[in-house]
């Protein structure tokens, strides 16, 4: 039986809830749990992952044939430092309040397993258009997963969204919330959220394929 | 087993590993350098803006500054152009105001806080000797907590008029700037801390002593310097 082909839509889904870098891969857990602390800070940072992860699929998608597999970690590490130079100009130059934000955790972007781990076990199989897609669906699931963990924390941590103060002044902060021990409650209660959707689904397919089997008994 | 399913594949040439960590290596850097070339007027004018703003917001009622380099004679020295400013540089800004009179100074300082480096510029008034507003430029503190030196409205308000006068001999300030616990403050020359981010709001204390201990003197007995026209 052919294995059912999957379309450049698929490849950009994927990355968005099935598959989520954060939520279901768990991977680039640094960034995810350092630079929430506030919505905008994760914003920022899940977009500049996003243009990195976009950019080096699409060079190691187009360099496949040239590169020869003894030295292919070295030469996409390479790219991806090139990016994130790249995107670390470019941050100074739009906003000094951004990049003092953001501050070291932009070249850390070099070493999140996700983009390596993207270039490796997918663009360098795939063709350009895939692999921009695949970049894209997992750069855009990764900016979303960083954003509902910074608007949690932001929400509870400090009154706020968006530097917009949302309470009553009676309102007391959650201190621990910016904190890093409350990035690792937010995700926690992400993932248990996921997993519980992800569970409920699969016991609704189950009973549904078991009530269908019944039937066709009958 | 077959034969071709152990033979294992032709080792790749050293020429190919060469050619593809060198080409892509090439190709990298003339990027990087070519967005450095594009980006790098935009990134010195932000600083720069960054710089005159904070001047001005820690010197309010100066509508001008210049830029004052301190010589190896111990005197003070305008900088032609724009200068950068930043750590070792031994610049002064002197702003003044409609009336082209000098209303106070600008210094840059900088020193370990809790995360990383803080680099700070406060404005000091030799009517009042006093510091008389202080901006973070720079800082790592742990958001949320430490960077509250930034925002903390009861935290700046030690600022507004922070005694740093100079004692007889003009050498070194009367009363050190000290840091206190919250709530504890009871003199002109102390920080009042923030709860909860006890190590950076000394640090900042600690900063301006410092280099108070060390401009302060120097600005003193040079005024004649800074000042237009005389």
């Amino acid at each position: 039986m052919a294995a059912p082909t999957k379309t450049t839509t698929d490849e950009f889904i994927k990355g968005l809830w099935k598959d989520n870098p954060v939520f279901v891969q768990v991977l680039g857990m640094c960034p995810a749990l350092a630079v929430s602390n506030t919505a905008r800070n994760a914003l920022a940072m899940g977009l500049a992952t996003a243009f990195v992860l976009v950019m080096s699929n699409m060079v190691v998608s187009s360099l496949k044939s040239f590169i020869p597999k003894e030295v292919r970690i070295a030469t996409y590490i390479l790219v991806i430092a090139t990016f994130v130079t790249l995107v670390d100009y470019v941050i100074q130059a739009i906003s000094l309040d951004l990049y003092k934000a953001l501050g070291a955790f932009i070249s850390l972007i070099v070493v999140n397993c996700l983009i390596l781990g993207r270039a490796e076990a997918f663009a360098s199989k795939n063709t350009i258009t895939r692999s921009t897609m695949d970049g894209l669906g997992m750069g855009v699931g990764f900016a979303f997963a960083l954003f509902s963990i910074g608007a949690v924390r932001e929400i509870f941590g400090a009154g706020s969204l968006f530097g917009v103060s949302l309470f009553h002044d009676a309102f007391q902060d959650w201190v621990v919330m910016i904190l890093p021990s409350g990035g690792f409650f937010t995700l926690a209660g992400w993932l248990l959220l996921f997993n519980w959707i992800k569970q409920r689904k699969a016991n609704k397919e189950k009973a549904a394929a078991f009530a269908l089997t019944g039937e066709a008994a009958r | 087993m077959s034969e071709a399913s152990t033979a294992t594949p032709a080792p790749t040439s050293t020429w190919h590993m060469y050619r593809a960590m060198v080409g892509v290596g090439v190709c990298c850097g003339l990027l990087i350098v070519g967005v450095f070339q594009a980006t790098r007027p935009v990134i010195e004018r932000n600083k720069a803006e960054a710089l005159r703003s904070a001047i001005f917001q820690v010197l309010p009622a100066a509508t001008a500054s210049t830029t004052f380099r301190l010589g190896e004679s111990g005197g003070f020295a305008p900088v032609e152009g724009d200068a950068a400013g930043g750590a070792g540089e031994r610049l002064v800004y002197a702003g003044y105001d409609d009336d082209q009179e000098l209303v106070g100074l600008a210094v840059e300082a900088q020193g370990m806080g809790y995360q990383d480096v803080i680099r700070l510029i406060y404005g000091y008034s030799f009517s009042d000797e006093a510091i008389i507003g202080m901006q973070v430029l720079e800082s790592k503190e742990t958001p949320g907590l430490g960077d509250k030196i930034e925002t903390d409205p009861s935290f700046l308000e030690n600022f507004e008029r922070l005694d740093v006068s100079l004692a007889q001999d003009q050498s070194s300030l009367v009363h050190p700037i000290v840091p206190v616990r919250h709530g504890n403050k009871t003199h002109p020359w102390e920080v009042d801390g923030i709860t909860g981010a006890t190590i950076s709001s000394e640090a900042i204390a600690n900063i301006l002593n410092q280099s108070a201990q060390h401009w302060i003197p120097r600005i003193q007995s040079n005024l004649q310097d800074f000042r237009r026209g005389e």
